[in-house]
C-alpha cells in the first residue's frame, strides 16, 4: 500500500516529519518497505533564471545561455528548442546525478562544440518527474531563484510503501493509517465522515439482491449531466504518486476513494444499463468481457452483477466493458456494495484477476461503509464534474456488530510484562474507535465496524502493547526450566548427529537434496504410492515424495562427474516417506559413491566397491553402539540394488535396518546415470534402542591374562555357500573360547574341484585357563565338525 | 712384566686401526681370545709367586679391562658406520604420493546451523522435538488459527498431495509450527521445545526454494510473558552471531497463531555483499514470534486463562547465509562438491555454547 505524506495529513493533524512518521509506522506495525522522497532525489536541482540565450557559433540546434543560478551566473550550452531569455527553468550544477538519464554530470565544465557548459537545464522527464517533450521545464516566472525543484514541480511529497498484514484491511485506506498513527502518538486524527448528499430525484436504476449471502447490501445513486473530463490536478498528482494512472474523473474518483477510505466503488454509464441491476450468482454458460479487455467464464460459484443484457460485472472483482464509463458518459450510476470475502477470493483465484477491489473485498471492507461510499463519490463528482444527483437507493442491509469483546486490563501485564496505567489503555482503545463499557476488572468493548480481528482479550493486549511500543517491554532472560534440565536431543537425533560425523570423516560430502523426486524415478525405488504424489509440484520432476535418498544422490554424483568431479562421495541423513501418515516418515542415512578410476605408482588402487560400502555402513553402526555381529546379511529386499552384489542387513527375520552394495544397473540407467555406483542406506529408526545403564560408571575391565591362540583353517565348500556361513558355524563351535574367525583367502581354480571353493580363515581363541595341546586339538575338531554339519565344509588337508 | 705397557699400546693401536667388525674381532681374538696375548699373560699368573702375583695381578686385570673396553667402544663406532652405510643404500623418494584415500568430507552448513541453534537453546533448557513433513490441514492451518479461506493461508503457497477419493488432501507442512500443536496435545506443560525441520512452499526464485529449513520454538510455562520472549531471543542472537553488542528491535506484525505478534530485526552493516551483525545502521529481519494465540491453546486443550507462553520461528537457511556468507540459497540443495567443501564444516566440529559454536 502506497500513500503520500501530504495525503496522510488530510486525516492526521501532526507536527511529525517524515522520519518520525516512519518510526511511528514501524512501532505500530506498519512495516515500511520503501520510501521515495523527491526532496532527496531532486536535492541537486533548483530553479534558475535564463538571462540570455544566443545561438551557438558552431551548432544550429544549440544555444549558449547565460543563467542566473544558486551557484552564481553560469554559461550553459543547451539543446532544448524552447530555451529562451527570461525563462524560469531547472538548473543542475556540475556533478549532479540526473535520475532520468541515469548518469552524473562531469565535475568539471565540459566544452560542447568549443563552448564551455557549466551545468545543465533539465526537462521534467530527465528528473523522472513528468513526460514533457517540448524541451526543458518552463516554469512559472513567479518562482524565486533557488527554489528546490521538488517544490517548484509540486513533487515535494514523499511516497511511502508499506506491507498491509492480512488482519488489517482498514490500512488499505489512508484514513485507516492516520487513525493508527494518531493512536501511536503522531498527532490528532481528523474525522472526515461522509456528508449526506441530498438528491433531487429518485434513483431511476432499480437494484435487486438475489444472493444475499454473496452480496447482502448494494447502495447506489445516479448523477445526471456529468462531464467526465480529467480529474482535478491534486487528485491526479496523488494517484500518480502511488502508481495509478489517471483516466477520467469518474474512474479516478472510485480509485481515489478506494485508496483514501478502503472503500471500493464501481461506476456504470447509466445509458448503457438495461433494466434492473441485480446482484446474483452466476449461471453456467455466462461470460463477461471485463474492463481489462479479457473475457472470463462465469461460474455459479461467482457473485455477478447483471442487468437485462446479462452479466455486467464480477462482484467485488472487476466491472464489465459493456457498461463502462467513457468521455461521452453523461449519466453515471455509482455502485457501493459489500461482497462476501471468501467468495470474492475464490472468484479472484478462479479468474486470476488481481484488482484493487478484489484485494480489499477478500480481506474485508467495512460493512457499514456502503452508504458513505456513495455519498463520498457523489460529493467529489458533483464538485468536479457537475450534474445533479439522485436520491440514494439501497437494497439489503448489514446488521451492525453487537457482540462485545471482553478485555481484561490485567492481561496486558500478564502477557507482555508491561505495566500500563488504565487511563493510557483507555486513551489507546478510544483512539482506535472502540466503545468502552468499563466494568472494573473486565472491560466490554465494541470494536469499530472496520475491524475484523477483534475477538478476545489478547487481541486488545496487542493493541495496547504495540501502540505503546514493543521497545517499552521488559527484556527478561528465561528462568531455569521448571523441573530441571533434560537431555536436549532424542536418541534418533543423536544417531543423526553421530552418523553424519562418521560418514563425513570417512570421506563423504554432506548433501541436502529435495524431499521430492520425479514420479517415474521414485517408482524405481518403491512401488508407486498415489498418496505421496504432489498435486501441485513446483516442477514436473519434483512431483513425488521420495521413498529413498539414493536416487537424488546418484543423480547428484553424476552431475558432479559431468562437472569434472568423477569420484564424488555424497551422503545425506534425512527423511524418506513410506506413506502419508504421521508415522510413515523415516530418517535414513544414505551414501552413494561413484568410483573414480584411480592410478597410483605403487599399483592400481582398490576401487570403491560393495565391500567398501559394507565397511562404511558397519563403521556407522559401530559408532552408534550397534555391534556389527548382531546383524545378518541377506539378499536385498529393495528393487534398486544389484541382486547379486548388494545385500540387506537384518535383525532377525523381520526387521531390515539397511542395505549396502552395488546399485542396480537398470535403475542407474533409468536415472540417466553412468554406472557402476555403490551405496548404503541405514534406517536410523529401525535400529534397536541400546539399553541405557542406570549409572555412567563403566563395568570393571575383564582383562584376558592368557595370550590368544591363533590357528589357520581352510575348508572346501560348495561355491554357493556364503563365507559368512562358514564363519558363523566355526565360531558357533564354542562361542566362549572362539573370539573371531577372519577369512583371509577365498580360492577357486587348480586343486579345487569344479563347483567348489576353498575358504581359509584364522580362528582366534581366547583361553580362559591354560589349554593343553589336546584341548586345542579337541576344539579344532569341534570346529571342523560344526562347519561340516552346518555348511557341508570339508577341511582341506 | 715390562711388556704389559707395550702390549697395551700395541693392542689399543690395533683396535683403533680395525676398519671392520671382522678385523676388530680378529684383534679381539688375538689379544683376548683363549690363545691371545693378554689371556696368555693372565694364565701365567698361576705360575707366579704370591708376591709377584700380588704385584702383577691388578696390572694384568687393568690391561684386560682396558683392551675389552677399547674393543667395545670400537665395535660401537664400527656398527654405527656399518648401519649408516647400509641406510645410505636404502633411500626412497618421499616426495612421491601415498596410496590414495578419500579426502575427509564436510558437513552441510544448514545442518551445522541447526546444531548451533539447538546448542544455544539447549543451554536455555529447551529440548528438541520433531514432527512429520506430511501434515494434515488441521495441524498445519486450522489448529494454528488460520481460518478456512483466510488470506493468510494464501501467503503460504502450500504444496498439496493428491487427495484420496472423497478425502481432503494432505499438505507438505508450510512451517514447523504444527509440531507445536502435536507437542501441546501430547505433553503436559511446562514445555520448552525447539523444532528443527524441513518445510515446503510452492515458490522457486532467487530468494525462495520449494524446500527450506525452519526452527520453531515454544515455551508454555506459568508467568512467561513477552519480556521473556525478548530476553530469550536477544540472548539467542548474541550467542548465534557470536557478538555481544547485537542491537535488536521488535516490531508488531501479524501471525495467525500468535497474539501479540512481532518480528525481530537486528542491526547490521551491509558492505560488499557481506552482512555484519553488531555493526552498522541497517536492520535485518531475523524471525517472527509472539505469545501463543489463545485460540491455539484452546485447540490443543489448554485453557488460555491458566496457560501462556511464547513461540518463535526462523528460517535457518537465511541465518546460515547471514552468518557464513553464502551469497545464494540455490546451491544449498544441489549437492555440489565444490560448494560443500568450501562452505561445509569439518566432521569433528560439534557446536556447543561453552566450546564455541563455530
Amino acid at each position: 500500500m502506497k500513500f503520500t505524506l501530504s495525503w496522510l495529513t488530510d486525516h492526521l493533524a501532526t507536527k511529525a516529519g517524515l522520519d518520525e512518521i516512519l518510526a511511528l509506522m514501524l512501532k505500530a506495525g506498519l512495516e515500511v518497505e520503501e520510501v521515495v522522497d523527491p526532496n532527496q532525489t531532486l536535492k541537486d536541482f533548483t530553479v534558475c533564471k535564463v538571462i540570455e540565450a544566443v545561438p551557438h557559433p558552431d551548432a544550429d540546434k544549440l544555444r549558449v545561455c547565460t543563467v542566473e543560478t544558486v551557484d552564481g551566473t553560469k554559461q550553459i550550452v543547451c539543446g532544448a528548442p524552447n530555451a529562451r531569455a527570461g525563462m524560469t527553468a531547472i538548473y543542475a550544477g556540475l556533478g549532479a546525478y540526473i535520475p532520468g538519464l541515469e548518469f552524473a554530470l562531469d565535475k568539471k565544465p565540459r566544452a560542447i562544440r568549443g563552448v564551455e557548459s557549466h551545468g545543465m537545464m533539465c526537462s521534467t522527464k530527465e528528473l523522472n518527474a513528468g513526460e514533457d517533450h517540448d524541451g526543458i521545464a518552463d516554469l512559472d516566472d513567479s518562482l524565486p531563484l533557488g527554489t528546490p525543484a521538488a517544490v517548484a514541480l509540486g513533487l515535494n511529497d514523499p511516497v511511502i510503501d508499506f506491507e498491509v498484514t492480512p488482519n488489517r484491511p482498514d490500512w488499505l485506506g489512508v484514513q485507516g493509517i492516520a487513525r493508527d498513527l494518531a493512536a501511536a502518538g503522531a498527532g490528532r486524527f481528523i474525522r472526515s465522515d461522509a456528508k449526506k448528499v441530498p438528491g433531487s430525484f429518485d434513483c431511476p436504476v432499480e437494484i435487486k439482491l438475489e444472493a444475499p449471502d454473496a452480496c447482502p447490501m448494494f447502495a447506489g445513486a445516479m448523477i445526471r449531466g456529468v462531464t467526465n473530463g480529467p480529474s482535478p490536478d491534486w487528485m491526479q498528482a496523488r494517484l500518480k504518486a502511488v502508481g495509478i494512472q489517471p483516466k477520467s474523473l469518474l474512474v479516478d474518483v472510485t480509485n481515489y476513494i478506494s485508496l483514501d477510505r478502503a472503500r471500493p466503488l464501481h461506476v456504470y454509464d447509466a445509458a448503457k444499463l438495461r433494466g434492473t441491476v441485480v446482484a446474483r450468482l452466476g449461471k453456467a454458460g455466462e461470460s463477461l468481457e471485463a474492463l481489462d479487455g479479457k473475457t472470463y467464464k462465469v461460474t455459479p460459484e461467482m457473485c455477478v452483477i447483471a442487468d437485462g443484457s446479462g452479466v455486467i460485472g464480477l462482484g467485488g472483482v472487476m466491472g464489465g466493458a459493456s457498461t463502462a464509463v467513457s468521455d461521452e458518459t453523461v449519466d453515471v450510476f455509482i455502485e457501493s456494495a459489500w461482497f462476501d470475502p471468501l467468495r470474492t477470493a475464490r472468484t479472484g483465484r478462479a479468474t486470476g484477476i488481481h484488482s484493487d477491489a478484489r484485494y480489499r473485498f477478500e480481506r474485508g471492507v467495512d460493512p457499514q461503509s456502503c452508504v458513505d461510499g456513495v455519498n463520498l463519490a457523489l460529493e467529489l463528482i458533483l464538485e468536479h464534474g457537475g450534474g445533479t444527483a439522485s436520491k440514494l437507493n439501497a437494497a439489503g442491509s448489514i446488521p451492525a456488530r453487537i457482540d462485545k469483546v471482553t478485555f481484561y486490563p490485567a492481561d496486558v501485564e500478564r502477557l507482555t510484562g508491561l505495566v500500563v496505567k488504565l487511563p493510557e489503555m483507555r486513551r489507546i482503545i478510544k483512539d482506535l474507535e472502540f466503545d468502552i463499557e468499563d466494568a472494573g476488572d473486565a472491560w466490554y468493548l465494541l470494536p469499530p465496524s472496520f475491524r475484523f480481528d477483534m475477538e478476545q482479550s489478547a487481541d486488545l493486549v496487542e493493541e495496547v502493547a504495540r501502540l505503546i511500543g514493543y521497545d517499552s517491554l521488559p527484556v527478561t532472560s528465561l528462568p531455569e526450566p521448571v523441573g530441571g534440565r533434560r537431555a536436549i536431543t532424542t536418541p534418533i537425533q543423536e544417531r543423526v548427529r553421530v552418523s553424519r560425523r562418521v560418514i563425513a570423516a570417512r570421506g563423504f560430502l554432506e548433501a541436502v537434496t529435495w524431499s521430492f523426486m520425479a514420479k517415474d524415478h521414485a517408482a524405481l525405488f518403491a512401488k508407486h504410492d498415489p498418496a505421496l504424489a504432489v498435486a501441485n509440484p513446483v516442477a514436473s520432476e519434483l512431483n513425488q515424495m521420495r521413498p529413498s535418498i539414493i536416487g537424488n544422490l546418484a543423480v547428484a554424483a553424476q552431475r558432479a562427474a559431468n562437472h569434472g568431479e568423477p569420484g564424488a562421495r555424497l551422503f545425506e541423513v534425512g527423511p524418506i516417506y513410506l506413506g502419508d501418515g504421521p508415522k510413515d516418515q523415516r530418517t535414513v542415512a544414505s551414501g552413494v559413491v561413484r568410483p573414480a578410476n584411480q592410478r597410483h605408482w605403487q599399483g592400481k588402487p582398490h576401487a570403491y566397491d560393495s565391500y567398501a560400502a559394507k565397511a562404511d555402513l558397519f563403521a556407522v553402526l559401530d559408532a552408534l553402539g550397534q555391534p556389527g555381529e548382531r546383524f545378518q546379511v541377506g539378499a536385498p529386499t529393495q528393487p534398486h540394488w544389484h541382486p547379486g552384489q548388494a545385500a540387506c542387513l537384518k535383525l532377525g527375520p523381520k526387521v531390515t535396518v539397511g542395505h549396502f552394495g552395488a546399485i542396480h544397473p537398470g535403475v542407474l540407467k533409468a536415472l540417466g546415470v553412468d554406472g557402476p555406483m555403490f551405496g548404503f542406506e541405514l534406517n536410523l529408526n529401525a535400529l534397536p534402542q541400546m539399553k541405557t545403564r542406570p549409572t555412567k560408571t563403566k563395568p570393571v575391565l575383564q582383562r584376558a591374562d592368557l595370550t590368544p591362540i591363533r590357528r589357520d583353517l581352510a575348508f572346501l565348500v560348495d561355491e554357493a555357500v556364503p563365507a559368512g556361513d562358514l564363519v558363523k558355524h566355526a565360531v558357533g563351535a564354542d562361542k566362549q573360547l572362539i573370539v573371531s574367525a577372519d577369512v583371509f583367502d577365498v580360492y577357486q581354480g587348480a586343486g579345487v574341484p569344479e563347483g567348489r571353493k576353498s575358504v581359509a580363515f584364522e580362528v582366534t581363541i581366547q583361553p580362559l585357563e591354560k589349554l593343553t595341546d589336546e584341548d586345542i586339538q579337541g576344539l579344532m575338531d569341534r570346529i571342523v565338525a560344526s562347519v561340516a554339519k552346518g555348511a557341508r565344509g570339508v577341511l582341506r588337508g | 712384566m715390562s711388556d704389559i705397557k707395550t702390549i697395551e699400546k700395541e693392542a689399543l693401536a690395533a683396535i683403533d686401526a680395525a676398519a671392520s667388525l671382522d678385523g676388530l674381532d680378529a684383534v679381539r681374538v688375538a689379544e683376548l681370545g683363549k690363545k691371545g696375548r693378554v689371556s696368555g699373560l693372565m694364565s701365567g699368573l698361576g705360575k707366579m709367586s704370591p708376591d709377584e702375583r700380588k704385584e702383577n695381578g691388578p696390572k694384568l686385570n687393568a690391561l684386560k679391562v682396558t683392551v675389552e673396553e677399547a674393543v667395545r667402544a670400537r665395535k660401537a663406532v664400527l656398527e654405527t658406520k656399518a648401519l649408516e652405510a647400509q641406510l645410505a643404500t636404502e633411500k626412497v623418494d618421499l616426495t612421491l604420493p601415498p596410496a590414495p584415500g578419500p579426502r575427509t568430507g564436510t558437513l552441510h552448513p544448514v545442518m551445522q546451523v541447526f546444531e548451533e541453534i539447538a546448542a544455544i537453546f539447549g543451554d536455555m533448557g529447551f529440548t528438541v522435538a520433531e514432527g512429520p513433513d506430511i501434515e494434515d490441514d488441521w495441524h498445519n492451518f486450522t489448529a494454528l488459527n488460520f481460518p478456512e479461506g483466510h488470506p493468510a493461508r494464501e501467503m503460504h503457497d502450500t504444496f498439496f498431495l493428491d487427495a484420496p477419493e472423497g478425502g481432503t488432501p494432505k499438505v507438505l507442512r508450510t512451517h514447523t509450527s504444527p509440531v507445536q500443536i502435536r507437542t501441546m496435545m501430547n505433553q503436559k506443560p511446562p514445555l520448552r521445545i525447539l523444532v528443527p525441520g524441513r518445510v515446503y512452499r510452492n515458490d522457486w526464485d532467487a530468494t525462495h526454494t520449494p524446500m527450506f529449513h525452519q526452527v520453531e520454538g515454544l515455551v508454555i510455562e506459568e508467568g512467561i510473558h513477552m519480556g521473556h520472549l525478548k530476553g530469550c531471543l536477544i540472548d539467542f542472537v548474541k550467542a548465534f552471531f557470536e557478538v555481544d553488542n547485537v542491537v535488536a528491535r521488535f516490531r508488531p506484525h501479524f501471525f495467525p497463531f500468535t497474539e501479540p505478534s512481532a518480528e525481530m530485526d537486528v542491526q547490521c552493516l551491509r558492505e560488499g555483499g557481506m552482512v555484519e551483525v553488531g555493526k552498522g545502521a541497517e536492520w535485518l529481519e531475523v524471525l517472527g514470534c509472539g505469545m501463543v494465540h489463545p485460540n491455539v491453546l484452546r485447540n490443543c486443550g489448554l485453557d488460555p486463562a491458566t496457560h501462556q507462553g511464547f513461540a518463535f520461528g526462523m528460517g535457518v537457511d537465511r541465518l546460515a547465509m547471514l552468518k557464513y556468507g553464502m551469497p545464494d540459497l540455490r546451491p544449498y540443495f544441489e549437492a555440489d562438491p565444490q560448494w560443500t567443501r568450501h562452505y561445509g564444516f569439518a566432521p569433528w566440529t560439534t557446536p556447543s555454547v561453552s566450546g564455541g559454536l563455530s
